[in-house]
């Protein structure tokens, strides 16, 4: 099966005054085509900036150094600025977090809708409106006419947020790259929001990476995971194979520190220590600071390797005896 | 929105009566008209006549009042030099000036914004540097001298442009001005160029600070990602929101190019309301000076009025009416 995106040793490193950040150390994965990945990880582990790399939207003094970011075969690295514009948006679209800021506020919803359309494609106006009522109709937008002519701030947070997801499904892409797009939402209009993106890439194909740092979510939605530290991605597998017996320490505290029902009363366990500063990774495995099954293996990086068929690991140590 | 309308419109003519009122008994405090109005040789009952001719007799506020009553009916007194009404001698003018400040506003929107907009993208480029060191200048230093350093460049040495008066006039749709004649033209640089200097750099600065700003905002990248052409990006996405503030300002600074034109016109003898203004105030000739300052304090408000209907089209979060103001 052909992949719709492959990633492969990607880093994106940030060449500021006080050194070189490096976002994004050697990130590998694949998509296939109507495939939902979940890109999970804390703030700074370098999920938005993956996220950025693919979409071409690195600014300076943000780079990508090396690696390779391939949409059905075509390499995206080092493609020219118009290529990239026109794949932008028709074939892989990008849904962001925060609804309130995302939409120009000075600019009604038809405008920035109807652009999007005729950024890529000769349509007429009076056609262009017509795809975007139907594509508000489609994420569940009551009365999208009267929508369609509202400015923004007219509209709540899940509303706009429906917006945007609606102009990422505008032009049919072939990805979608979802920046924790329920984050700002509550929690009901958050289950809604899934709920539709899922049913519109499985009735459109569309592949779906949903970056998020919450676990919950991602179980929710996503076919396969993959977990993100300090820039590397620290274990990838199948959904229920990572979420029921996770493989990387790192994973395991993190499945740990979600409050669940059947722990009530216990005292939330959680990781100690902050994740290291990205201006200077220490060499090595870069949680062995935190970790509880360190030893002197891990002052060297660990390769990645895959101790259970279909679930990857980049660790020395991990819980393999756990498993059920 | 009309209600809006109705409301500044009560709390502008509060403002212009105030105004008359502080300007009225302002004026009547600085020295004594009499004194330039008769010839020296003058006797006694002379001097007598010449005040009781203009009403100085008379206790201020009751000078206050007949004002009042004849403002009401649009005369704002005579001139005590040219013995016209003050207000017909200030129209008179207005053109000269208007013209002068249009031509300078226009510089400040043509040069100011693309400069401006320039060095918000490319901030660490040399030439961004340059302009924004450009805008300093452009703000510290004075009018005067600046005017006098233009003359002296492009007038005496260079010989480019003429340093003093209008030039030839021509009548177009029935506006008469030195825009639509080479020779007016070239009298209308240097003049429109120093007034323009300092509103330039405001606006060349409040570009540049909106587009820093911008730039960084989600919808920005949220319209990149969108696969939407750079020139679109920054021509709508961008500009629309930088231009909030810039029609803001500039509106309520074209006001101060009219009030605030006095020294430009003084420097190049340009015959506008400034230059009668400098020239009443040395020979006192109150009913001018007073007419003068009503003009503008109406001017101000008409504009203040203006700029925040421009506002509420401009910027649609903003609905008139529906907030106290």
């Amino acid at each position: 099966m052909s992949a719709t995106l492959s990633v492969e040793g990607l880093h994106t490193h940030f060449f500021t005054r006080a050194g070189v950040v490096k976002a994004v150390d050697g990130v590998d994965f694949r998509i296939a085509p109507g495939e939902v990945m979940g890109l999970v990880g804390e703030s700074g582990s370098g999920k938005s900036i993956t996220g950025f790399s693919i979409m071409g939207l690195i600014d300076e003094p943000g780079r990508i150094v090396s690696g390779s970011i391939k949409l059905q075969g075509e390499e995206l690295v080092g493609a020219s600025d118009e290529t990239m514009r026109a794949i932008r948006g028709n074939r892989i679209a990008m849904i962001f977090q925060d609804p309130m800021m995302t939409l120009n506020p000075v600019l009604r919803v038809d405008t920035q809708m109807v652009e999007a359309i005729r950024a890529h494609e000769r349509v007429s106006k009076r056609d262009a409106l017509v795809r975007c009522r139907d594509a508000l109709g489609m994420v569940g937008i009551p009365a999208p006419e009267e929508r369609l002519r509202a400015y923004p701030h007219q509209l709540s947070g899940g509303m706009r947020q429906r917006v945007a997801i609606a102009i990422a499904f505008l032009n049919e892409p072939d990805l979608i790259i979802a920046d924790e797009p329920t984050t700002a939402l509550d929690v009901t209009i958050q289950s809604q929001i899934i709920h539709e993106a899922q049913a519109l890439c499985k009735r459109t194909g569309t592949a779906l990476v949903w970056i998020t740092h919450d676990l919950a979510v991602v179980a929710g939605i996503a076919d396969r995971i993959a977990v993100m530290y300090a820039g590397r991605i620290v274990e990838a597998g199948g959904i229920d194979a990572v979420i029921d017996t996770p493989l990387h320490p790192y994973t395991v505290g993190l499945l740990g520190s979600v409050p669940t029902s059947n722990r009530r009363g216990e005292r939330l366990t959680q990781i100690p220590g902050m994740p290291p500063n990205v201006l200077n990774l220490p060499v090595g495995c870069t949680f062995r600071e935190r970790c509880p099954r360190r030893t002197s293996d891990c002052d060297v990086q660990p390769a990645i390797t895959e101790p259970r068929a279909g679930q990857a690991v980049r660790c020395f140590h991990p819980h393999v005896e756990e498993g059920t | 929105m009309t209600v809006f309308v109705i409301r500044r419109l009560i709390q502008a003519a509060i403002v212009v009566l105030l105004m008359s009122m502080i300007v009225f008994f302002g004026v009547n405090v600085v020295g004594d008209p009499v004194d330039m109005l008769v010839s020296p040789e003058a006797d006694q009952a002379e001097i007598a006549r010449v005040i009781r001719d203009f009403g100085l007799d008379r206790p201020i506020y009751e000078q206050y009042w007949y004002f009042m009553k004849g403002a009401a009916s649009g005369d704002l007194g005579n001139s005590f030099i040219f013995g016209q009404p003050a207000l017909k001698l200030i129209l008179h003018h207005m053109p000269a000036t208007l013209e002068l400040a249009f031509t300078a506003l226009l510089m400040a929107i043509i040069l100011g914004i693309p400069l401006g907009l320039y060095a918000g993208l490319y901030p660490d480029r040399a030439s961004s540097k340059a302009i924004m060191a450009g805008s300093i200048f452009g703000f510290s230093l004075p009018t005067f001298w600046v005017g006098l350093m233009l003359i002296m460049i492009f007038a005496v040495w260079l010989g480019w442009l003429p340093a003093t008066g209008r030039g030839d006039t021509a009548t177009f749709l029935g506006i008469e001005a030195s825009l639509f004649t080479r020779d007016g033209l070239s009298h209308l640089i240097l003049p429109a160029l120093n007034l323009a200097l300092l509103k330039i750099s405001l606006v060349i600065r409040l570009t540049r600070a909106g587009a820093r700003e911008a730039i960084q905002q989600d919808y920005i990248k949220f319209a990149r990602a969108k696969g939407l052409s750079t020139g679109r990006v920054v021509g709508v996405h961008l500009m629309k929101n930088i231009m909030i503030p810039v029609v803001t300002v500039l509106g309520l600074e074209f006001g101060s190019l009219i009030a605030f034109s006095v020294v430009t016109e003084t420097i190049f003898a340009w015959p506008g309301m400034g230059k009668l203004l400098i020239e009443a105030i040395l020979q006192l000739d109150r009913p001018i000076v007073v007419a003068y300052l009503m003009i503008i304090v109406l001017l101000f408000v008409v504009i203040n009025l203006v700029v925040d209907i421009l506002y509420s089209l401009l910027d649609p979060r903003v609905r008139l009416g529906e907030q106290g103001a």
